[in-house]
């Protein structure tokens, strides 16, 4: 390697490669993609939330200009089709299933949310699809909707599934409630608190898309979706929806315009296009407009919760009991039964020591659209909850809240840290964090920035949150054993060429992660091959053995840890091709970024020498070992991993108008082993942007009836960048101890930490209100009415 | 049905259209230039920003017959024909103002139309403001905004080559 | 959206021929808000009559005490003329604030003011400065010409020419934006002039831009933001939705009707 060239490797900020094509337009998204012959697709929507279908009319739609077909249905029910899958089973607290009603692709008798799908119709052109779709005439017996989880679980409540009584999906718990009682029996004081998790909409700014491509000829089928996991897709849609084998279905996700969560799941316009393709014997495109995404893409959050903090006389947390609703929208999403249990409950201890924690779960089924994880999936929940309570509570008691926080803490010392909540958490230094963030953004001075506002008529707050969270998702046994019905490995394929360039094939996804420069940073760093000569392959099953795909901050975590195992297989191999050209015996090589070399000498061979020969094998062992310079891993992770930190929101109010301004925000996160800076201060950055919107702007709201009124950007509030303050961001390294990179991940961290440090900045502005909860999001009005009030509780 | 001639990026084209056909849709399906992006149907998101007559615009929202005799100009169009990236393109790739780069084509667009109307320069409050019309998912907006100042100090000729970001 | 046949007249005259003789025609110019209504299959109007064509319609005079904005002019050269910045600078900052700069590149105040959406800016500038809207055939009076939520007294074929402001003495505007929309949820455009003193109110009406007489009497005995601090506006006359109740919205119009008089000096 040139010495003179700028450092590539580990710790660098490398400038993306990715960016030279989305710079210059060419990217290619899934809509870009037009193949030879191509039609399109318009979904015709249910604009009830709960009605039985009567009857469905395509009479007058077929005979439209353009369109070649529609269905519904009972054609899919025809052919077999099956339900859309969920690929996570949760079970009852008396140990019996979940409820797992049938999520059709196409509605069948039913329709159970605004936007649930009805009819598909396939037309030369969009405009003739749509055209058509609107000269569909169903008729609907429409029914009561049970909009709310209140209204869902009510007496004589409209039943939304046949196999889940009561609408409930599961009741669910952790935890020793025997043990807990006792420990609150001999609580000096218990602080009780309530509140929701307010419903968001992910709205990645590429709306969702698939093409279903049959090959006539071939018989075999591609489809081309914005999805996160295309090997996912393929597994879930081709074994239990379309009943095709793997070896007859590819599956591509191009560049795909941010996931957030939202583009994890199998969803039905996948399966339609695909299995409808083979219909007409052409090519399907469909396109989500916005205002259909609102109705159709998963939404996230959506809890309400009860819980209860057992302290002592000193302010030590003797235990925490947890009560939450979670609403999993009409049907199953994919991963939506464990996002409210073992991602959310799981992390109820936070980085605090807690000897017991009993929580109660209850998913609830409601005419509204799937929820699902969305950036955090249940971390966020339980870190707003812990760090709401962890306020409230110190106010009650009369301490400080920082002080309270720290006497708490798990102590530096205290790892491998096992929490009463299943989860043993590796490395971390809360203290370390939080002394940052402190220092960074001037808590001690605090107290005059509020004055000086104050005299300007302004109301000034501060707020912290100190979180913890788990990622890196997954030990197959263990997620396994709690319902998981896929495994959470990696695949990695390192494939030195014969004059020494890369190609390395990963089963994570990237949506805007910069894995095609930060993954090609890990081979620099370890093959010491210039990032220009790597090139990352992602996203299509034609080409990558197998993955599980990016979400819950793993991509580092799991995909480069495979890498690196496949990287070891490399440099092993290397050594004894190295040995065997430089006549020396394979213990005596050593391998340097790039560099063979027998010890203490200068005989040296370069990793081009080594996989020239691999592939040329004149001068080769070729008795003891294959040609060829390829190796394949897959890492199953041993545990989860635990990024935390610290972060600090600063907020000032217009009394007048009730309005929150952001005026700093602080964020000191520990993500274990930084390989790219720039990388992970851009992923804080745009979390905590997520997660100041769901403090101040953003909320999913459904009337009585079930139709969503925030249903288009319109009314559903997206973060602008005048709604934000410059962001700073710094971290704290303590590494991983059970992955070979010590990466934590950084992912999801910026949308955990953040909202609870911003509702805590606003309730702290107006502490002359005595004010003990503001809900999310916290709006204009709401602080209005509080102040408008004068001095009373927050009523949620 | 009628037809449009219309110049995009130094190119004239003559294209049949129906009316009711968007500019953005008459550039992604008929021209086949994708890099314009369609991200809302509210004509908030501005990921489908390209330059009409110099200024910026949506072109979702505006008509691919209103646009006849016009000079059109998209992210396709802004590198130099050899090659060399416009400063706004090299500042956005310098400063990581982009993640999943669907919202970057018209962030760049509309970027170069607010400091083409802003000669002195911008405050970071002004380029805030001036990018209400601009959603984006992924990046929280911070690195975008220093992107546009980096680029404007070089569009405006106070700086011969663009800064480099801190490390 | 649905088709329609396009035209795009070169003179006033064919302009109003062609739209009074289809009763189903819609007249537009920056498509700022007719088009995202058509996209979203709101209307069906059998053509579409573009009046960018017609050069007479743009333009930014002063003529003597008066400022006459040609029909056609773009937010962007309300917010930026030199006449308006020195004559009514109020006016030139509301432009500034409408939309976003992509929609300020197109969109026209003939465009905005013959929709009269509630929650647009410049009804509210016209009444309380006291202008006159042209017309191919008439002059109409800001007061008779805005007639309520998306209503104006505009004919069948008639389309605004121009606007006629009258310098006024002081002028200022404040408003609150919806957080999504970013339309305005409750703005107040106050001026001192040849037509006396006038507050006028956009985004917070139940029946849309309306002027607020008691603040106006308020603001004539004493020119100050005191002056109107205490008035509140019945809620009753106010809309509401998930982003502001009646209330808040009432209580918002004192808030801005305060801050315009502090804008306006």
């Amino acid at each position: 390697m040139n010495v003179a060239a700028p450092f590539e490797g580990i710790g660098a900020s490398v400038r993306r490669k990715e960016d030279l094509r989305f710079l210059s337009g060419r990217g290619q998204y899934t809509d870009d993609i037009n193949r030879p012959g191509q039609t399109h697709a318009y979904m015709l929507r249910s604009p009830h939330a709960h009605a039985a279908i009567r009857s469905i009319d395509l009479a007058a739609a077929r005979a439209m200009p353009g369109v070649l077909a529609i269905f519904t249905g009972a054609d899919l029910a025809a052919e077999n089709i099956g339900g859309i899958p969920c690929g996570w089973q949760i079970h009852n607290k008396d140990g019996s299933p979940m409820a797992e009603p049938m999520h059709p692709a196409l509605a069948i008798g039913k329709v159970r949310h605004v936007g649930d799908q009805v009819a598909v119709v396939i037309a030369e052109t969009r405009a003739q699809a749509r055209d058509a779709a609107e000269a569909i005439v169903v008729e609907y017996d429409v029914l009561p909707a049970a909009a709310t989880m209140a209204q869902a679980l009510a007496a004589g409540a409209p039943q939304i599934h046949d196999a889940a009584p009561g609408n409930l999906c599961y009741d669910w718990h952790i935890g020793d409630r025997a043990v807990l009682d006792a420990a609150f029996a001999k609580a000096h004081k218990v602080v009780a608190f309530e509140t929701t998790n307010n419903r968001l909409v992910p709205n990645a700014m590429e709306p969702r898309a698939a093409i279903g491509d049959f090959d006539p000829q071939s018989g075999d089928y591609t489809l081309y979706t914005t999805s996160q996991n295309p090997h996912v897709i393929r597994l879930l849609m081709g074994a239990f929806v379309l009943h095709i084998p793997e070896s007859k279905l590819r599956v591509v996700a191009p560049d795909v315009g941010g996931g957030f969560g939202s583009k994890i799941y199998h969803y039905a316009e996948e399966a339609i296009v695909t299995w409808a393709s083979a219909k007409v014997k052409r090519p399907i495109k469909w396109t989500a407009d916005r205002t259909e995404s609102f109705v159709s893409d998963a939404h996230g959050r959506d809890h309400v919760t009860k819980a209860e903090l057992a302290l002592d006389a000193g302010g030590k947390i003797l235990g925490l009991k947890v009560h939450t609703h979670a609403n999993m929208g009409a049907y199953l999403s994919t991963f939506a039964p464990c996002v409210p249990t073992y991602l959310y409950a799981t992390l109820l201890s936070g980085v605090y020591s807690m000897p017991v924690i009993y929580a109660e779960v209850k998913a609830v089924f409601t005419n509204t659209v799937p929820v699902d994880a969305y950036r955090g999936a249940g971390r966020p929940e339980a870190t707003y909850l812990l760090e709401r309570l962890m306020d409230v509570a110190a106010a009650e008691i009369g301490l400080d809240k920082v002080e309270f926080r720290r006497r708490n803490f798990v102590p530096v010392d205290g790892f491998p840290y096992q929490t009463p909540v299943a989860l043993q958490y590796d490395s971390g230094n809360y203290f370390a964090t939080l002394d940052a963030a402190l220092e960074t953004a001037g808590w001690a001075g605090f107290e005059a920035r509020r004055k000086a506002a104050a005299a300007q008529g302004k109301l000034r707050g501060i707020g912290i949150s100190t979180y913890v969270e788990a990622c890196g998702i997954a030990p197959s046994a263990v997620v396994g054993s709690l319902g998981a019905r896929a495994g959470l490995y990696e695949v990695g394929t390192i494939r030195v060429h014969p004059t020494g360039s890369v190609t390395v094939l990963t089963g994570a996804h990237s949506h805007g992660q910069g894995h095609e420069t930060t993954f090609a940073q890990l081979v620099a760093d370890r093959l010491g091959v210039p990032i220009a000569n790597v090139d990352i392959v992602h996203g299509d099953t034609a080409k990558v053995p197998f993955g599980m795909g990016t979400y819950g901050s793993r991509s580092l975590a799991v995909g480069g840890s495979a890498m690196v195992k496949a990287m070891d297989k490399i440099v092993a191999k290397g050594k004894r091709i190295a040995a065997h050209l430089m006549e020396a015996s394979v213990e005596d090589v050593e391998f340097e970024r790039g560099t063979f070399r027998v010890t203490g000498t200068d005989k040296t061979k370069t990793l081009t020498d080594i996989s020239l020969a691999a592939y040329v094998p004149h001068n080769y062992p070729i008795e003891e070992i294959e040609p060829g310079l390829e190796e394949t891993a897959f890492y199953d992770p041993k545990n989860f991993t635990y990024p935390g930190g610290c972060h600090i929101a600063e907020v000032e109010i217009d009394p007048e108008t009730g309005k929150v301004a952001m005026v700093n925000f602080t964020a000191v996160d520990d993500v274990g082993r930084v390989i790219n800076p720039m990388i992970v201060e851009g992923q804080v950055q745009g979390g905590v942007a997520q997660g100041i919107g769901q403090a101040l702007l953003e909320s999913a709201i459904y009337d009585a009836h079930g139709q969503l009124i925030s249903g288009s950007m319109m009314d559903y509030t997206m973060p602008r960048a005048d709604d934000l303050a410059p962001v700073s961001v710094a971290t704290h390294t303590t590494l991983c101890t059970h992955n070979p990179l010590g990466v934590k991940g950084c992912g999801e961290v910026g949308a955990i930490g953040s909202p609870p440090a911003v509702i805590n900045a606003v309730v702290d502005a107006l502490r002359d209100y005595g004010v003990r909860h503001v809900e999310m999001p916290a709006t204009p009005q709401k602080i209005w009415n509080i102040i408008n009030g004068g001095r009373r509780m927050a009523a949620e | 049905m009628p037809q449009v001639t219309l110049t995009v990026n130094g190119t004239k084209h003559t294209v049949e259209v129906e009316a009711r056909t968007l500019l953005v849709e008459l550039l992604r399906e008929k021209l086949r230039l994708t890099g314009t992006h369609v991200g809302c149907d509210t004509s908030q998101c501005g990921a489908c920003v390209v330059h009409v007559g110099g200024d910026s615009l949506k072109s979702c929202t505006i008509l691919a017959v209103q646009c006849d005799g016009a000079s059109v100009t998209t992210i396709e169009g802004l590198a130099a024909a050899d090659g060399t990236l416009h400063p706004m393109q090299e500042a956005f790739r310098e400063y990581h103002a982009l993640q999943c780069g669907f919202c970057t084509p018209g962030m760049v667009m509309s970027a170069i139309d607010l400091v083409n109307k802003h000669p002195g320069g911008l405050t970071e409050q002004e380029i805030r403001e001036g990018l209400e019309g601009n959603l984006c998912r992924c990046t929280g907006y911070h690195n975008i905004v220093k992107a546009i100042a980096a680029a404007s100090d070089v569009m405006q000729g106070r700086r011969s080559e663009l800064a480099r970001a801190a490390e | 959206m649905y088709e329609f046949s396009y035209h795009k007249p070169a003179s006033v005259a064919d302009a109003v021929k062609l739209l009074s003789a289809d009763p189903e025609a819609r007249p537009v110019s920056g498509g700022m808000t007719l088009l995202p209504a058509l996209k979203l299959r709101l209307s069906k109007p059998t053509s579409l009559v573009d009046l960018s064509g017609i050069a007479e319609l743009r333009g930014v005079k002063r003529e003597g005490n008066t400022i006459v904005i040609g029909a056609l002019t773009k937010h962007y050269e309300v917010a930026t003329s030199a006449a308006i910045k020195a004559a009514i600078p109020a006016l030139a900052w509301m432009a500034s604030t409408i939309g976003d700069t992509q929609v300020r590149n197109r969109g026209t105040m003939g465009g905005s003011i013959a929709n009269n959406d509630p929650s647009a800016d410049y009804p509210a500038a016209l009444l309380a400065l006291g202008a006159t809207i042209q017309t191919d055939r008439r002059k109409i009076s800001a007061d008779d010409f805005f007639q309520g939520m998306f209503a104006t007294a505009l004919e069948a074929g008639e389309i605004v020419t121009a606007i006629h402001i009258p310098v006024p003495e002081k002028a200022g505007y404040a408003k609150m934006k919806n957080p999504a929309s970013r339309y305005s949820m409750a703005g107040v455009f106050v001026a001192k002039g040849s037509a006396g003193v006038r507050v006028a109110v956009n985004g917070a009406g139940a029946n849309g831009t309306f002027r607020a007489t008691a603040m106006e009497k308020a603001l004539a005995a004493n020119w100050s933001a005191d002056a109107v601090a205490g008035i509140k506006l019945d809620a009753g006359m106010m809309n509401g939705d998930i982003h502001g109740s009646a209330d808040y919205r009432a209580h918002l119009v004192t808030v801005m009707a305060k801050r315009a008089v502090v804008n306006a000096g």
